[in-house]
């Protein structure tokens, strides 16, 4: 609204921007301070809210030796998982969408329209076969049934594609004229001109595989193999309503999302934006 | 030849190159199961058994016979889902609309605050349904603790009674998922005419009818994409049903995702399962193109 973007917001506004921000965070901020209360406090009636006495005795019990869930194992799988993934998305969907938005060739058109139409797939769809065929790979439970598969989708390619399509072709230009061929200028003048593009892609694609839940709790079943969303779900049943101990599970597991969150924003908020379509 | 892809010393088998590691990836995991689900759905694809017979639309047939094994199941798994579509979709196109209207200005702070509405989103469904399993304890709980304050009866069943169980799976994931919808709206709302507003103002338009005439048909694509995408993703709820609720009570609140999985992957009765997914999808591409069509050229 012309006028109303020209005014200042008065203290209204910011009231109910304020209010709005504690539903998003107290939830959070509850969490935190949760895992740091001991067993009685974090179920005592009326609930505190800061930890009256400081403890660590959920992570403690979550993280020692007796604990009766590898979290750590968990944790590092999870990076393992997520990084892999994320390295192979950036590597295979940067080459593909290089070849769809800066060359001509026989099939094209197929090609892409092919790619392009398998994002209308729901994903669930593709949920049993796609078991079978990682079971006939023998990569049930272990870490490329995390890794691979899920880096087959289009939307890497489709998002890279759009970005390489809009560079300008000057500099490619030049690079032609200095004899350069498609394997210098892809590497040494389209991707460094990418970055932005790459790092949204590769936080969209960090993010998505910490956070799978549904394929990993089927492909992986050895404790020791599981990455922290499933092994989440199992912590519920191994400690019951020991909330400070499952609380102390999701802060381990939300705080590495919510500080690649917190340093990469713009991308991840301008990326969901410009392409809406990671959902 | 500014318009042209560049003409660099190319091998006809270069762009192939480029492509290859991507599609060999994309035939196995992508295109091959979309073909191989069909196939499986034809069949009666039981992993445990040495043989998986061919069946034609039989799996398909049981869906549809009130007489079959998976019927009763199938269809009070798809109208969970069905519930928690109807009952989220509103919630996640009006609030957000409503959020991106309150950020839709120029004020020191903005980046921070659309960055606060959004931060739930970044978290997986695990964390989310955990933190609210804990929240939404009847005995100990924040929100019926916050309720007794608020003078609200304060044992509310959240996790095993209907409809609060529907409350609380819908309320979670609307406090989950709405910031992606928000920055959407609020990317579209960069894109509404700026001159309409001030042709609108000059004809005395009050700041409801700027918005009703001007932003609202101007947003019309960005609504049609929102709410597409919304209903597909509520559709495909899952972890929510799973981690708070477990399905109960009995199975209202197991979803259709939620029972093609245990029925594919923890009974193997794949076949079923297959069948059971084409149908869903089926569903959810008919919704999407009837939905899109209507509010995308409805005038």
């Amino acid at each position: 609204m012309a006028s109303s973007t020209s005014k200042r917001p008065g203290i209204a506004w910011y009231t109910m921007l304020i209010g709005l921000s504690l539903v998003f965070v107290a939830p959070l901020v509850w969490m935190f301070l949760t895992s740091f209360k001991t067993r009685n406090e974090a179920l005592a009636i009326p609930p505190t809210f800061l930890p009256e006495e400081f403890s660590t005795k959920g992570y403690q019990t979550i993280l020692g030796d007796d604990s009766q869930a590898p979290v750590l194992t968990w944790f590092l799988n999870s990076l393992l998982a997520a990084v892999g993934h994320t390295v192979l998305v950036l590597a295979v969907a940067s080459g593909a969408a290089y070849a769809l938005a800066r060359m001509e060739f026989p099939g094209k058109k197929l090609i892409f329209g092919v790619i392009i139409s398998t994002l209308l797939i729901p994903s669930f769809v593709l949920l049993i076969p796609n078991y079978l065929i990682v079971d006939s790979l023998q990569w049930i439970d272990t870490p490329l049934a995390l890794i691979v598969p899920g880096a087959a989708g289009a939307f890497g390619v489709f998002f890279l594609r759009q970005f390489f399509t809009s560079l300008p072709p000057d500099l490619e230009e030049a690079a032609v004229l200095d004899g350069a061929n498609h394997f210098q200028i892809f590497v040494k003048i389209v991707l460094p001109l990418s970055k932005p593009a790459l790092a949204t892609l590769a936080v969209l694609s960090f993010l998505s595989n910490w956070n799978d839940f549904i394929w990993p709790i089927y492909v992986m079943f050895s404790p020791e193999n599981m990455t922290l969303p499933p092994g989440l779900a199992t912590l519920q049943g191994a400690y019951g309503i020991d909330y400070h101990v499952l609380m102390a599970g999701a802060v381990i597991t939300a705080v590495p999302v919510l500080a690649l969150f917190l340093f990469t924003q713009r991308y991840v908020i301008e990326g969901v934006s410009r392409s809406g379509l990671k959902g | 030849m500014a318009r042209n892809p560049t003409k660099a010393h190319t091998r006809w088998f270069t762009p192939y190159v480029f492509l290859a590691p991507y599609l060999v990836l994309f035939s196995v995991f992508v295109l091959a199961p979309a073909v191989y689900g069909l196939w499986i759905s034809l069949h009666e694809w039981d992993y445990m058994l040495p043989s998986q017979p061919w069946v034609g639309l039989d799996n398909y047939v049981d869906l549809f016979d009130s007489e079959s094994l998976v019927f009763g199941d199938f269809w009070s798994s798809m109208s969970a889902t069905g519930i928690f579509t109807v009952a989220s979709v509103p919630f996640l196109v009006v609030i957000p609309l409503g959020i991106a209207l309150l950020l839709n200005r120029k004020f020191p702070g903005r980046n921070v605050f659309r960055a606060i509405y959004f931060a739930p989103y970044v978290l997986g469904v695990a964390v989310v349904g955990l933190l609210w399993r804990f929240l939404l304890d009847p005995n100990i709980g924040g929100v019926n603790y916050l309720l007794g304050l608020l003078g609200l009866p304060d044992d509310i069943a959240w996790v095993n009674s209907l409809p609060w169980g529907w409350i609380a799976l819908v309320g979670m994931t609307v406090w989950w998922t709405l910031g992606f919808n928000a920055v959407i709206y609020l990317a579209g709302l960069q894109d509404v005419p700026r001159h309409l507003y001030e042709a609108a103002e000059l004809d005395g338009a009050t700041a409801w009818q700027r918005f009703w005439h001007v932003t609202l048909p101007g947003l019309r694509p960005v609504t049609a994409f929102v709410v597409t995408v919304t209903i597909l993703a509520s559709a495909n709820m899952f972890g929510q049903s799973y981690l708070v609720t477990q399905g109960a009570p009995g199975d209202d609140t197991r979803t259709a995702i939620m029972y093609i999985a245990e029925e594919g992957l923890r009974a193997f009765r794949m076949g079923n399962a297959a069948a059971m997914g084409f149908v869903l999808a089926l569903i959810l591409g008919v919704i999407s193109v009837l939905n899109f069509r209507l509010l995308r050229y409805k005038e």
